[in-house]
């Protein structure tokens, strides 16, 4: 006696309705932790000198990325890459134009780390997002997860790495914090634990409220970043983008565990196959006769 | 019809057709060379913005949907029953494990780090349980040993029939022990490609705002469920239309035109399922007013259309060049898809672009030319194709030009 399709079928649809029967559950954001290490830039504060570029380059030891202007050498490079972690760019907007630090995020609820196979990006301590190379296969996935193009890829290299700012970890033990933060002279750049940091932007924002617009980037968006944004013109004119409150893992995460079921929905899955193909194993010689 | 046993096909190997190829497959070997040297930065138009280029896009994802022909025809044989497909079985095996192998090869090229590739695999420690790009690592690999082991049948028989004894001892024992083993190799190898090819698509959800509203969706993993479906199915009719021209095979149109309904019906419910997601998500009106994006979206919708609509008129007459038209619609729809999803929609801003360089795509060429010649030389020394072959020693040109035999 051999299975019919029906008979398959009904197999199938009972595998189905048991993987839906445990309940889906959402996986939620991962919130910021009280310790968070972070930075707090203010636009309205950066006249664009680059000494925390230059003290980036210093802390962790980056050669310039120099490109010739007007004939002359500079360390001039246009966007974070290969050898810079931290990078003052330009802005404006019809009436106004300033400058913005980009650096890593650090956000609560990293995609780089979500997605990385072996974990070398992942959280480290005080929530800095971290990169360990020994368990890098460079497969860059981190780059299309990262909804702010942070982690640069060693492009040049033949052993290359990916590259972004850690916080100057490497530093702490000798009681020092981010460089960038150290060297500046106007406090448009300022390191602390993201709670002081969200206060300090609080009260900036309370003491000349005019002078800003859009609120803290990085408070609420993608779930959250350690790095906060303040600007007088809004955030679309930085090329921040515009994310929800969510951050993308969650519903990744959500939508993957949904299909999986941890690994039951495989298991039952395998079994049914494996049930269904053991029955028809004679029909396909059986066919094969009835045919010949 | 074309029930009886497989056999090789026989014949000589070095034709124009198989030369040309070697030629690619040298190009290619050039190519790759030139970025083992120089790296990838030199070698290729890939940047930080679109870190993803061709061999992953193409050679992974299109490619790894092709070679889902294994898949469906597992499914088709050995879940739906459907014995009589069973002829078809080997060389969609034989295809899929070429196309996974391809896949493998293009990763190497393409990691940063390729030398330290061997650690996936045997550093469970590190094993990251949130990643999905680790879930489809293992998985295709896992699944190229299980059609590997699927298909050993095939090689078992061949070194059975050889001259050598050793190697026919060694076939006789082992070739009931496979055959026993099959219904559970059969189960990994219908489990594990639809954890991956799903996957595939799981993979761009993180992109998140990058990749377009109308391609973005928590449906992706379906959808590329769906596309490996439509994929492997064409490649099925295109595979069995091709063999029988070029190597002067009986057709198996009339077997291959009652399959027809099945493809059709997977690539109608794609289509409606989109259509019915992105009204959900609110996202209907973009299909007119997202200008480029919109011409892309609908191109894969048109396509796969006329795929279905050939697909189900093909089955009254079983026409092979209606076979031939509705396969390599639905394989260009499902890889029109699939590279949109990955590269065409996907937009990093900041003024990124992204256009294949010179080695890139003589690597792909290589490696589709690679697998190709394989594939000839496979099928012409062991078991893989069902019915009649020629007598052995006669001339026969790898050519589309030769008349077929229907």
């Amino acid at each position: 006696m051999t299975m019919t399709r029906r008979g398959a079928l009904k197999v199938l649809g009972a595998a189905a309705g048991a993987a839906a029967v445990t309940t889906a559950e959402a996986r939620t954001p991962k919130p910021s932790g009280p310790d968070d290490l972070g930075l707090l830039f203010d636009a309205t504060r950066c006249v664009g000198c680059r000494a925390c570029s230059i003290a980036c380059r210093d802390a962790n030891g980056l050669a310039p990325d120099v490109a010739m202007i007007g004939g002359a050498p500079y360390d001039a490079p246009a966007d974070l890459n290969g050898s810079t972690l931290s990078v003052i760019r330009q802005w404006s907007t019809e009436s106004e134009t300033g400058y913005l630090k980009a650096q890593c995020m650090h956000c609560a609820d990293p995609a780089c780390s979500s997605v990385c196979m072996m974990g070398a990006l992942h959280k480290g301590k005080r929530g800095v997002v971290q990169y360990d190379v020994d368990r890098c296969v460079g497969c860059r996935n981190c780059q299309i997860a990262c909804p702010f193009n942070v982690p640069k890829f060693q492009w040049a290299s033949a052993s290359p790495k990916i590259i972004k700012c850690e916080l100057c970890r490497h530093r702490w033990d000798q009681g020092k914090g981010p460089a960038c933060a150290e060297v500046c002279p106007r406090g448009a750049v300022v390191s602390g634990s993201r709670p002081e940091l969200l206060a300090e932007a609080k009260r900036r924002l309370a003491a000349k409220p005019a002078a800003y617009q859009g609120g803290i980037y990085g408070e609420t968006q993608g779930g959250g970043t350690a790095c906060l944004y303040l600007s007088p013109v809004g955030f679309a004119p930085f090329g921040l983008p515009a994310l929800g409150n969510e951050p993308a893992p969650a519903l990744v995460e959500t939508v993957q565990h949904a299909i999986y079921q941890g690994a039951f929905a495989p298991m039952v899955l395998f079994g049914t196959f494996a049930i269904v193909a053991w029955k028809n194993r004679h029909a396909v010689t059986a066919a094969e006769e009835n045919d010949s | 019809m074309s029930s009886a046993p497989p056999r090789p096909v026989h014949g000589k190997l070095l034709t124009p057709g198989v030369t040309f190829l070697l030629l690619l497959w040298g190009l290619g070997t050039i190519a790759g060379l030139y970025r083992f040297i120089m790296g990838l930065g030199a070698a290729t138009s890939m940047n930080d913005g679109y870190p993803w280029g061709i061999w992953i896009a193409i050679d992974v994802v299109v490619g790894t949907g092709l070679a889902s022909g294994g898949y469906v025809l597992a499914f088709l044989v050995f879940i739906l029953n459907k014995g009589k497909y069973h002829p078809l079985v080997r060389p969609a095996l034989l295809t899929s494990l070429l196309g996974y192998g391809v896949a493998g090869v293009a990763v190497a090229f393409d990691l940063g780090r390729y030398w330290t590739m061997w650690r996936i695999p045997v550093s469970p420690q590190y094993w990251s349980s949130t990643s999905v790009l680790l879930e489809v690592a293992l998985c295709m690999m896992a699944y190229t040993v299980v059609i590997f082991l699927e298909l050993s049948p095939a090689w078992l028989e061949g070194l059975a029939a050889g001259m050598v004894p050793g190697r026919a001892r060694f076939a006789a024992r082992w070739l009931p022990r496979a055959e026993k083993a099959l219904p559970f190799l059969i189960a990994f190898g219908l489990l594990l490609p639809t954890m991956h090819q799903s996957s595939l698509g799981g993979l761009m959800m993180m992109a998140g705002l990058k990749l377009h509203p109308l391609w973005h969706s928590g449906f992706l993993p379906l959808y590329f469920l769906f596309t490996a479906f439509a994929m492997g199915f064409g490649v099925l009719y295109f595979e069995s239309i091709f063999s029988s021209a070029a190597f002067m095979r009986p057709l198996e149109n009339r077997l291959l035109a009652t399959l027809g309904r099945y493809v059709a019906g997977a690539i109608l419910a794609f289509l409606a399922l989109r259509f019915v997601v992105l009204g959900l998500e609110g996202k209907l009106g973009l299909v007119y007013s997202a200008g480029r994006m919109a011409f892309f979206f609908w191109a894969e919708i048109v396509i796969f259309l006329a795929s279905a609509v050939i697909f189900l008129r093909q089955g009254q007459l079983g026409r092979p060049h209606q076979q031939l038209q509705a396969a390599l619609l639905a394989m260009l729809g499902g890889a029109l898809y699939r590279v949109d999803v990955f590269l065409i929609a996907y937009d990093p801003g900041n003024g990124w672009v992204y256009f294949p360089s010179v080695s890139e795509i003589l690597v792909t060429l290589g490696l589709i030319a690679t697998e190709t010649v394989i594939y000839v030389l496979v099928v012409r020394k062991f078991p893989i194709l069902a019915g009649v072959s020629t007598p052995p020693g006669r001339d026969v040109p790898a050519g589309l030009t030769e008349g077929t035999a229907s």
